[in-house]
C-alpha cells in the first residue's frame, strides 16, 4: 500500500526526545502562543535562532522532514503572495511611514514598510515550525494521552486523542482497500469528471467507511466499557514517565519565554517593533 | 456441589429493536473452572448468551429480560458492566476493536490503568501476564506489526490482568489461518490450567475448538438450548448437523462406513480416537468400494497467465517473489498460505490496484501492464472479504447498477443487465430491497452480484465464507460452484482447509511471498512438508486414514468428498 | 460539564481519525489549487450523529493532527474546524435520524451547515487572524469566503448524500416483500 507520507515519530536518542511528553507539551503551548502573541522584531528574531537550536539538538535531520518544510514553503509564498496581491499598501498603514523602493504596475509599489511587514509575518509563522515539527517528530504518540492528562485536560479527551492516533492506520488502511474496489468499478475521484459528478461519487467510499467506522464506534466502546473505562474519576498511565530536572528545568524556561515575550511586545504598547519611526529611516 | 458462577434460569431476553425474543428459558450452570463450548449458527442466540454474562446485555443492548440470571453471585443488570468485568474478562471476535491502545503493553495495562492501579505494580502485572501469553518480547509493538494470532494474545492478557473468575471468548477463531487458531486453543487451555478460571467459548468450529479438551458443550438454536451435554455425548449422537453445525470430518466419515459413534470411543479428538480392528476394517472397506476415482477434468484454454512476478513496497523488501502459473477457462483454483503471505497482495497485483516490480500478468495471451484498473474490470472482478466495504448504495438495485452506471451504458441495456445478474444471483425477488434489510451470506450475494454485472470472464473472492457459520458457508459456496457451472472461472483466497478440498480440485499455495506449490487440493494436504511450511493444518480425514491403515489419505479424503457430494449431503 | 459518554469518546476518536485521513487526502477540483475538503463533509455527519462536544472536538484533534503533521498549526482555522463541529451539533441536537429522514430533516441539517461554514470561514477564521497574524482584512474576508463556500458546497451534497444513506441504512425489516416477478 502505498503510505500518504506523513509526518510522524521518528524514534531517537537526544535531549530532546528524553524530555517527557508533558514537559515537551507545556513547551509547544507556550512557545506557539507567544509566537502569535508577538509582532516584535527583536523577539521574532530570537525565537527563530532559537528554535534553530532547539532542531539542532534533536538530533532529527532535515532530510527526515524535507517533504513537510517544502510543504510549509509553499504555504508561506502562496500566503505572502495573496496578502500582497490583496493589500500592497498594508505595512505603510502599520507602520505609519512610506519608503518606496519601485513599482511593479498600477497601485503595486514595493515599499520598505510592506518588505518588513512580511519579514515579520513569516518569522511568525517560521518560528513556529521547528518547534511544531519537533513535538511531533520527538514525542512518542503512547505519552500524548498522558500529557494531556497531566496539564488538567479531562482524561477522556486525551484517550481520543490516543485512540484516533490508534485508528489513523487501520482507517487509512481501509479508505485505500475500498477504493481500489471501487475503481474497479469504474468509480475515480482523481479523474476528469465534472465536480458535482466527483462529490457524488465521493459518496461511494466515503458510505462504506462511515458505515464501518459506526460499526467500530460500537465495537470499540464495547471493548473498553468491559475493561472499565470511565468509571473512575481518575486513571493512572502505564507510559507516564515521572518529571525528571530537565523536564522542570525545559518547563520553567517555557514560562519564562512566554513572560519575557509578553513583556517586551507590550512595554511600549504596542505590538509591532517600530524602526520607521526613530531609526535611520 | 459448588456454586455455580454463571447461573441462567429460566431466562429470556428479547433486544429493544426486535419484534421477537432472542432467548427462551435458558436454564444454564457454569461452575468454577470448568470448561465450557457454546455452540450455534449465527443467529442462535448464542453471541447473546455472552453479551448477557459480561453485562453488555443490558448496558449496552438494552431490552426486556425474564427470568434470572446470577453472575458471580449478582444479577448484572442490578450491577454495571463495571463490576461485571471484574468477575467475566471478554476476549471479543474483533482483535482491531478490542486492541485500544497505541501499544502492546499499553493495550494489556488498559483496565489497570482504569483500576487507577499505581504504575510500578502496573508494570508488574503486566510483565508477568505477558509472560504467560507469551507476548513480552513485543510490549513496544505497535497492533499493525502484529499477527492476528498475536493480537489475539495481546486481547486475552488484557482481561487477565483482572483476575477473573471467567474468561469468555466470542468467536476466537473467525480471524485465524489454521494453525494459529490450533495455537490460540493451545493458549487457552494453558491459560485455564494456569489460572483456574471458568473458560466459556463460543464458536461454531467445532473440529477445531475440540483440539484441545472441553468439558461440556452447549448447543443452541433459535434461542434454545438444544443440548447441555459432555462434548463426547453430543457427538455421538449426530444432531448437529441439523442445527446447522458442522460435525467433526473423521466423525462423518465414520458414519459413511458404517461405524457407530459410541462415547467409549472417544469421538472428541480425532488423535485420540479409539478404534477397534473391526472399525477399521470397516472403513477401509468402504474406502475400497468407492474405487470409482473422479477422471481429471479437462483443462480449457489458457485465460490467465503469471510470469515471473516480483512486488514489494521498495526493491529490498520483496512482498512477492517469481510467481508463476496459469489459470485455464472454467477451472476453480484456491489460493492458500497463512495471513501475510502475499495472496492478497498477489490479487491486487492481477486486478491493477497496484503494479509489479517485474514479470508479467497476460489475459489470453495479452499482456495487461498497460491497462487500467478500470479497463482489467471488464474481465476481471474482485470481491472484497467484507461485503461492507464495498457496498456503497443503500439499495440492492441501484449497487448492483453501479458501475453500468458509471460506464455511461443506456438506461434500457442496464435494466436488462441488471435484472438478468439479479436471476443469476437469486436476488431478483429483493431487487427493492435496501442492503441493510440483508444477511451477511446475502450481502455477499449482492457485492458478486455488482461483479458479475461486468461479465467478467474470471472472478476473485478474498476469503469468501470468513466467519460465517456453516448454513453461510454452504450457502455462499454452493453459489460459487454453480457460477463455476455456467462458465466462470474462479479464484479464491482462502485459508479453510475443507473449503479448499470440498470445491477447487487445484490450490496454489503462497508462503511468505513464494508460491511453493501449485497441485491439486488433496495433495497440499497430505504433503506435511507443505502444511508446516504454510501454516495450514491437515484435516483430520487425513489422520483417520492413517490410523485406519490406509496409504493413501489423498484418496480417502478425495472420495470422501466425491461421497459427499453424491449424497447431496 | 456533564461526563463525556464512553461512546461519545470512542466517536470523537475515529471521527478525529476520519477527518485526518480525508483531511490527507487531496481531490483536485477545477479550479485551481482548490481541493474537496471531504473531512467537513464526515464532521457535518458525525456532529449530527454525536452531538456538538463530539463535533468540537473532532474538528479540533481531527484539524491538529493534519496541520502538525504538515506544517505547524495554524491555530485560527483549528478553531475555525472546531466551530464547525460544534455549531452543527447544537443547531441539529433534536434531529433524529433512527426513524428516517425527510426533507425537513435535511433542511435542517443544511441550515445548520450553512450557518456553522458561514459564522467559521466568515468570520471565526478571519478575527482570528487578524488578532493574531495581523494580516489585511481584504485579503482574509475573501479567503475566508472562497473557504467557506466551497466547504458549503462539499457539506451540502457529501453530507446530505451521506446522511440519507444512512438513514436508509438503518430502515427497519418489517415493511419488506420479497416480489417474485
Amino acid at each position: 500500500m502505498a503510505r500518504i507520507a506523513i509526518l510522524s515519530y521518528i524514534k531517537r536518542e537526544s535531549f530532546v526526545h528524553e524530555l517527557t511528553g508533558r514537559a515537551k507539551l507545556v513547551f509547544f503551548l507556550a512557545w506557539s502562543v507567544a509566537s502569535m502573541v508577538t509582532y516584535d522584531t527583536r523577539v521574532l528574531v530570537c525565537m527563530l535562532l532559537f528554535s534553530f537550536v532547539i532542531f539542532k539538538v534533536s538530533r532529527i535531520r532535515v532530510k527526515d522532514i524535507s517533504f513537510v518544510l517544502g510543504l510549509a514553503a509553499v504555504f508561506l509564498l502562496m500566503n505572502n503572495l495573496f496578502v500582497y496581491l490583496f493589500s500592497p499598501e498594508y505595512g505603510v498603514g502599520l507602520y505609519q511611514s512610506r519608503t518606496v523602493l519601485f513599482t511593479i504596475a498600477g497601485p503595486y509599489t514595493v515599499t520598505l514598510q510592506q518588505l518588513f511587514y512580511h519579514l515579520n509575518m513569516t518569522m511568525k509563522v517560521v518560528c513556529v515550525v521547528p518547534v511544531a515539527l519537533l513535538f511531533i517528530a520527538c514525542t512518542d504518540p503512547s505519552e500524548f494521552a498522558s500529557s494531556l492528562a497531566s496539564i488538567g485536560v479531562s482524561y477522556r479527551i486525551g484517550y481520543s486523542v490516543s485512540l484516533a492516533l490508534r485508528y489513523i492506520p487501520d482507517i487509512q488502511r481501509e479508505y485505500h482497500n475500498i477504493s481500489q474496489a471501487q475503481q474497479a468499478r469504474g468509480i475515480d475521484l482523481s479523474g476528469k469528471d465534472k465536480l458535482f459528478t466527483r462529490m457524488k461519487n465521493s459518496v461511494a467510499i466515503l458510505l462504506p467507511l462511515v458505515l464501518s467506522s459506526l460499526n467500530r464506534i460500537e465495537t470499540v466502546s464495547n471493548a473498553m466499557e468491559l475493561r472499565g473505562f470511565g468509571r473512575n474519576r481518575k486513571r493512572t498511565w502505564y507510559n507516564l514517565r515521572k518529571m525528571q530536572k530537565n523536564d522542570w528545568i525545559v518547563t520553567a524556561l517555557a514560562i519564562a519565554i512566554l513572560a519575557v515575550d509578553l513583556i517586551v511586545t507590550f512595554w511600549d504598547g504596542s505590538r509591532y517593533y517600530n524602526p520607521f519611526l526613530s531609526g535611520p529611516f | 456441589m459448588a456454586t455455580p458462577i454463571i447461573s441462567f434460569q429460566d431466562y429470556g431476553f428479547q433486544y429493544m429493536a426486535q419484534a421477537k425474543p432472542t432467548l427462551y428459558n435458558i436454564n444454564l450452570d457454569i461452575y468454577p473452572g470448568e470448561k465450557v463450548l457454546i455452540a450455534g449458527t449465527s443467529g442462535s442466540g448464542k453471541s447473546t448468551i455472552g453479551n448477557c454474562i459480561n453485562g453488555l446485555i443490558p448496558f449496552a443492548y438494552p431490552g426486556q429480560k425474564t427470568g434470572k440470571l446470577l453472575v458471580g453471585g449478582r444479577e448484572p443488570d442490578k450491577s454495571s458492566i463495571f463490576e461485571m468485568s471484574h468477575t467475566v474478562g471478554t476476549v471479543l471476535q474483533d482483535t482491531d476493536g478490542q486492541f485500544i491502545g497505541l501499544t502492546v503493553g499499553e493495550d494489556i495495562a488498559f483496565a489497570l490503568e482504569n483500576n487507577c492501579v499505581p504504575q510500578d505494580e502496573m508494570k508488574e502485572i503486566v510483565d508477568r501476564v505477558a509472560k504467560l501469553v507469551d507476548i513480552d518480547h513485543h510490549l513496544q509493538y505497535a497492533p499493525h506489526e502484529l499477527s492476528g494470532g498475536q493480537k489475539q494474545r495481546v486481547s486475552l492478557a488484557g482481561v487477565m490482568v483482572e483476575d477473573v473468575k471467567a474468561l469468555l471468548f466470542d468467536e476466537p477463531l473467525a480471524n485465524l489461518d489454521p494453525a494459529a487458531g490450533r495455537t490460540t486453543i493451545e493458549l487457552i487451555d494453558t491459560v485455564h490450567e494456569q489460572t483456574g478460571a471458568a473458560v466459556i467459548i463460543i464458536e461454531h468450529r467445532l473440529e477445531d475448538v475440540l483440539w484441545r479438551r472441553m468439558d461440556r458443550i452447549v448447543l443452541m438454536d433459535e434461542g434454545r438450548i438444544i443440548a447441555d451435554v459432555p462434548v463426547a455425548k453430543l457427538l455421538t449422537g449426530g444432531e448437529l448437523p441439523a442445527h446447522g453445525i458442522r460435525e467433526p470430518l473423521y466423525l462423518t466419515a465414520l458414519r459413511y462406513a458404517g461405524v457407530e459413534i459410541d462415547e467409549q470411543m472417544h469421538p472428541e479428538h480425532v488423535e485420540k480416537l479409539l478404534l477397534t480392528e473391526e472399525q477399521k476394517e470397516k472403513v477401509r472397506g468402504w474406502y475400497r468400494a468407492r474405487e470409482t476415482d473422479r477422471a481429471r477434468e479437462d483443462r480449457g484454454q489458457e485465460l490467465l497467465r503469471v510470469e515471473h512476478l516480483d512486488f514489494g513496497y521498495s526493491p529490498e523488501t520483496l512482498t512477492l517473489q517469481d510467481v508463476n502459473f496459469t489459470v485455464h477457462r472454467g477451472e476453480m483454483v484456491s489460493i492458500v498460505g497463512r495471513n501475510g503471505a502475499g495472496k492478497s497482495t498477489l490479487a491486487k497485483l492481477i486486478c491493477g490496484f497496484e503494479r509489479p516490480l517485474s514479470g508479467g500478468i497476460y489475459m489470453e495471451g495479452r499482456n495487461l501492464s498497460g491497462d487500467t484498473i478500470k479497463e482489467r474490470a471488464a474481465f476481471i472482478g474482485y470481491v472484497m472479504q467484507n461485503p461492507n466495504q464495498m457496498i456503497s448504495k443503500p439499495m440492492i438495485w441501484d449497487e448492483v447498477e453501479l458501475a453500468l452506471v458509471q460506464s455511461g451504458m443506456p438506461k434500457e441495456e442496464r435494466k436488462a443487465r441488471v435484472e438478468e445478474t439479479l436471476r443469476i444471483c437469486g436476488l431478483y425477488p429483493f431487487r427493492n430491497w435496501p442492503v441493510s434489510a440483508l444477511s451477511f451470506g446475502q450481502k455477499k450475494r449482492v457485492t458478486i452480484a455488482s461483479i458479475l454485472v461486468q461479465r467478467p470472464q474470471i472472478i476473485i473472492l478474498d476469503e469468501p465464507t470468513a466467519g460465517q457459520d456453516y448454513r453461510h458457508y454452504t450457502e455462499i459456496m454452493d453459489f460459487l460452484k454453480e457460477l463455476n457451472g455456467q462458465g466462470y472461472t474462479i479464484l479464491m483466497i482462502t485459508h479453510d482447509m475443507h473449503l479448499m478440498l470440498e470445491y477447487t480440485p487445484r490450490a496454489i499455495v503462497f508462503s511468505e511471498g513464494r508460491m511453493l506449490a501449485d497441485t491439486t487440493a488433496a495433495k497440499v494436504l497430505n504433503d506435511p512438508e507443505l502444511v508446516r511450511a504454510a501454516n495450514l493444518k491437515e484435516t483430520s480425514l487425513y489422520t483417520l486414514s492413517l490410523a485406519c491403515g490406509i496409504d493413501e489419505p489423498q484418496k480417502f479424503t478425495e472420495r470422501f468428498i466425491a461421497y459427499e457430494k453424491e449424497e447431496g449431503r | 460539564m456533564k461526563k463525556l459518554s464512553v461512546k461519545t469518546v470512542v466517536a470523537i476518536g475515529i471521527g478525529a481519525a476520519l477527518f485526518f485521513v480525508l483531511g490527507k487526502i487531496s481531490i483536485p477540483t477545477p479550479v485551481p489549487n482548490t481541493y474537496i475538503s471531504l473531512q467537513y463533509a464526515i464532521e457535518a455527519v458525525f456532529a449530527t450523529l454525536f452531538g456538538p462536544i463530539a463535533g468540537l472536538l473532532i474538528g479540533f484533534i481531527g484539524h491538529t493532527l493534519v496541520d502538525a503533521t504538515s506544517y505547524g498549526p495554524w491555530w485560527s482555522w483549528i478553531i475555525a474546524s472546531a466551530c464547525v463541529g460544534l455549531i452543527i451539533g447544537l443547531i441539529t441536537m433534536k434531529l433524529d435520524l433512527s426513524e428516517g429522514i425527510d426533507t425537513k430533516k435535511i433542511v435542517t441539517f443544511n441550515v445548520a451547515q450553512i450557518v456553522a461554514h458561514l459564522l467559521a470561514w466568515g468570520l471565526i477564521a478571519p478575527v482570528l487572524d487578524i488578532l493574531i497574524y495581523s494580516e489585511p482584512i481584504e485579503k482574509l474576508f475573501a479567503q475566508g469566503l472562497m473557504a467557506g463556500v466551497a466547504n458549503i458546497i462539499t457539506t451540502g451534497v457529501v453530507g446530505t448524500l451521506l446522511l440519507i444513506a444512512y438513514a436508509e441504512t438503518v430502515v427497519k425489516r418489517g415493511s419488506l416483500k420479497k416480489e417474485e416477478d
